[in-house]
């Protein structure tokens, strides 16, 4: 299956990024005329990673997140991954309500949430070298 | 206390959004809170993390919270979490008095 468009961005963790990050994917997405719910999914989705990033890969210092989407005739995918911390136990930190930071009001639910708006979300870490997200989504309304 | 709301609620406006809405429940007579989301454009699972917060300082006050105005993506965020069993949601900002 081949593209028919791709974009990689590069940010810093700054919080002020999330929405930044998040209406890049949905403006890219847009492209191929999804409906607004599920231009939504995807806005959330991307949220959702790249506040994962900056909270807890770089735990609020500063480095470098990156995204990487590629959009084909009915389907995005978008690959969010950092240089930061890492996770440890990658099953333990998806489970829903699960949060290393109960004390910031986290719900632990970010990676279900992830899970519920897009079809794919595969997670490789390893502690000390960071983290990339892989997400896929095809969008139901575009199937001919 | 109705709290509104406006724009979005992520990671990065969930701070402002906590310190303004502890402020005003410190001033506030009454402990019961209804948050009115209808004017909220986004809102991730930091969403989730305001409202239960907000729920358990006012719990131990005898204090109840509802939710008001919510769109379909923010339903499915707070259903996901099971956060509607304990604040629940409601179409109006009247109704929500009602069952206060």
């Amino acid at each position: 299956m081949q593209p028919i468009n791709e974009i990689k961005l590069e940010f810093l963790s700054k919080s002020s990024n999330e929405a930044f990050a998040r209406v890049v994917a949905a403006a890219f997405v847009s492209q191929i005329d999804p409906t607004l719910e599920e231009l939504a999914d995807v806005k959330t989705a991307v949220s959702e990673a790249v506040t994962n990033a900056v909270i807890h890969g770089y735990e609020n210092s500063q480095g470098l997140i990156r995204m990487h989407c590629k959009l084909f005739c009915d389907a995005v995918e978008i690959i969010i991954s950092d240089d930061g911390v890492g996770i440890e136990d990658i099953e333990l930190a998806r489970q829903p309500l699960y949060t290393s930071k109960p004390d910031m009001d986290r719900s632990g639910m970010g990676f279900t949430v992830m899970e519920s708006f897009m079809d794919i979300v595969e997670v490789t870490s390893k502690p000390g070298e960071g983290t990339t997200v892989y997400m896929f989504k095809t969008f139901k309304s575009l199937i001919k | 206390m109705i709290a509104g709301v406006v724009g979005e609620l992520d990671h990065h406006s969930a701070d402002y959004i906590r310190q303004k809405l502890d402020a005003e429940l410190v001033k506030a007579s009454n402990k019961n809170i209804i948050f009115d989301l209808s004017k909220m454009s986004f809102m991730d699972s930091s969403g989730i993390g305001i409202i239960m917060g907000r729920y358990k300082n006012i719990q131990k006050l005898g204090g109840k919270a509802s939710l008001v105005g919510l769109s379909d993506q923010s339903r499915r965020i707070f259903e996901m979490s099971g956060l509607l069993k304990i604040v629940p949601a409601y179409e109006t900002i009247d109704e929500a008095l009602k069952n206060m």
